[in-house]
């Protein structure tokens, strides 16, 4: 096995607690991950950074250009400070524009702080904001929501495979699992698999269970160059291999209804610049938005054939002792997802896994670990893998 | 003006394309098609991403004959469209190898949808002047 060249580390991490309404500002929400990511940072200070990428889902702030709000209050003025935002990609986003500031060389040292607080807005308000998530001109109009979307995939997914709803459940039987033995997880409780067949039909075939909640919550990774990393830290964890793509926002014109174009496509860029195969991927967060979307993953990453992640779930080889385990800190469906704080929370799940600082959550010598952070209904996909 | 009658709640009011909802509401489902390199374009749009052509398009009817590819039944819904549900939201592929994302019409049970089945696409009239298509089975 070989890896790509490698002059970017993460060198500290941080989260909230993910909940349902936190009670505190977007600024006191993004200080908890900050400060959390500095001191795991060997009790680096804010005047260290050089400059700060603040990401989140702008449509459910109330602050204009929350970036400036939250740099002032987090200490980090004069340096350079602006706002990233792919949906609910937005902080991998982020991540992937930290490393070509410091590949370039213009930057040392870069904190990405993503967050979301979707309290602030009355259900009604997100239930709005979300109809506008499609497009606004030929398939808003029709009451398409996000879950909506997912369902469409789900039903495509079943027709040509034969995919069961049982296998969707499944996934957040394991979920439940794991979210339970994460302190920082909204979701404390685990799920049978008939209260999940059981539960309310969403948008058929996916049910309540089927599906994340909203969240309040903040996540920091702090980037570093080579040099300055191992100032920094005994334990850098390297960025082998990044891949972006996009797919298009109509669902109409998504050319694939079984799997995730943008996943697909950002997955190739990533194991070809980190010149590694899906085999070798030890531990991996995956974007389960819904049951359908980890299952999608499974094959959209090549951890099975397509067609084959019904099986991959059924035989628990995502399990934590399995072939390759997923979301082994509840995911999505067990954490909760607050938009722009999502894809830090994973990088900062598979960084704890590679350091092997997961604790109860351990994979045992986990080595290489992927974040797969996908914004909207297939829209954004970014995928980043990482090595000890 | 004029692209707001479109759909139940519209958000869009100004666009090259607003006539698609004058000829809707004579029963004609349009799409353009580029006069310099002939694609079709459905939904339509006045701007060829294939040839950057702007403003050369031609109006024509669609080939109204649609097969269903996938379907949800919607029991939660965007605000505004809390009274409608459940209601089933479609893709389907059309014979010239157009795709589109509409309501399956409330005529049909969810019992009778399978997906292959062929649909046509029809206009219907909403309260407050409104206009919008959906999905029928073909030959009803």
């Amino acid at each position: 096995m070989r890896y790509g060249m490698s002059e970017v580390a993460v060198v500290g991490v941080g989260q909230t607690a993910f909940t349902r309404a936190c009670g505190v500002s977007i600024k006191e929400l993004c200080f908890e991950a900050f400060r959390e990511a500095l001191e795991d940072a060997e009790n680096l200070q804010p005047q260290d950074m050089d400059g700060s990428i603040i990401c989140s889902a702008p449509e459910y702030d109330k602050q204009r250009s929350p970036a400036g709000a939250i740099a002032e209050y987090l200490g980090l003025n004069p340096k350079p400070t602006f706002y990233a935002e792919a949906i609910c990609a937005s902080s991998t986003t982020g991540v992937r524009i930290a490393y070509g500031l410091i590949k370039s060389g213009l930057h040392d040292l870069v904190a990405v702080i993503g967050f979301q607080k979707m309290s602030e807005l009355s259900s009604t308000e997100v239930q709005e904001r979300m109809g506008r998530g499609a497009d606004i001109m030929w398939e808003s109009p029709f009451g398409l929501s996000m879950p909506a979307g997912y369902a469409l995939f789900a039903r495509a997914h079943m027709q040509k495979y034969g995919t069961t709803e049982e296998q969707l459940a499944k996934i957040k039987v394991k979920s439940g699992k794991y979210s339970v033995l994460n302190h920082k997880a909204i979701f404390q409780r685990e799920v049978s698999l008939e209260e999940i067949l059981n539960s309310r039909v969403i948008a058929a075939p996916l049910k309540f269970y089927d599906c994340c909640s909203n969240a309040d919550g903040a996540s920091c990774i702090i980037l570093a160059s080579a040099e300055k990393a191992r100032k920094i830290t005994d334990t850098p964890v390297w960025i082998r291999g990044l891949g972006s793509a996009s797919d298009s926002l109509s669902m109409a014109n998504k050319a694939n209804l079984t799997g995730l174009n943008c996943a697909v496509e950002a997955a190739r860029q990533a194991y070809k610049m980190a010149g590694i195969e899906p085999k070798d991927v030890d531990v991996a967060e995956v974007h389960d938005c819904f049951t359908i979307a980890e299952l999608m993953a499974y094959e959209n990453l090549g951890f099975c054939k397509p067609g084959e992640g019904g099986k991959l779930i059924e035989e628990c080889q995502t399990y934590i002792d399995g072939d390759i385990p997923v979301n082994i800190d509840g995911g999505l469906l067990g954490k909760g997802h607050p938009i722009g704080a999502t894809g830090g929370s994973q990088v900062r799940t598979i960084v704890l896994e590679l350091r092997g600082d997961a604790g109860k959550l351990q994979v045992k010598g986990a080595e290489i670990g992927l974040v797969h952070n996908i914004g909207g209904v297939g829209l954004y996909g970014n995928v980043i893998i990482f090595s000890r | 003006m004029g692209f707001e009658k479109f759909g139940k709640i519209s958000y869009t009011s100004e666009t090259k394309v607003k006539d698609f909802v004058n000829y809707l509401e004579k029963g004609k489902i349009m799409a353009t098609q580029c006069r310099m390199c002939k694609k079709i374009y459905f939904p339509p749009r006045m701007d060829c991403s294939n040839c950057l052509s702007v403003d050369r398009m031609n109006w024509r009817e669609i080939n109204n004959e649609w097969t269903l590819i996938t379907y949800t039944t919607a029991h939660f819904a965007p605000t505004g469209f809390e009274d409608d549900t459940p209601y089933m939201l479609a893709i389907a592929e059309s014979a010239e190898g157009l795709k589109l994302f509409a309501r399956l019409s409330k005529d049909v049970s969810e019992d009778q949808v399978k997906l292959g089945m062929k649909l046509k696409l029809t206009p219907v009239k909403l309260p407050n002047g409104k206009i919008v298509y959906e999905f029928k089975p073909l030959g009803e």
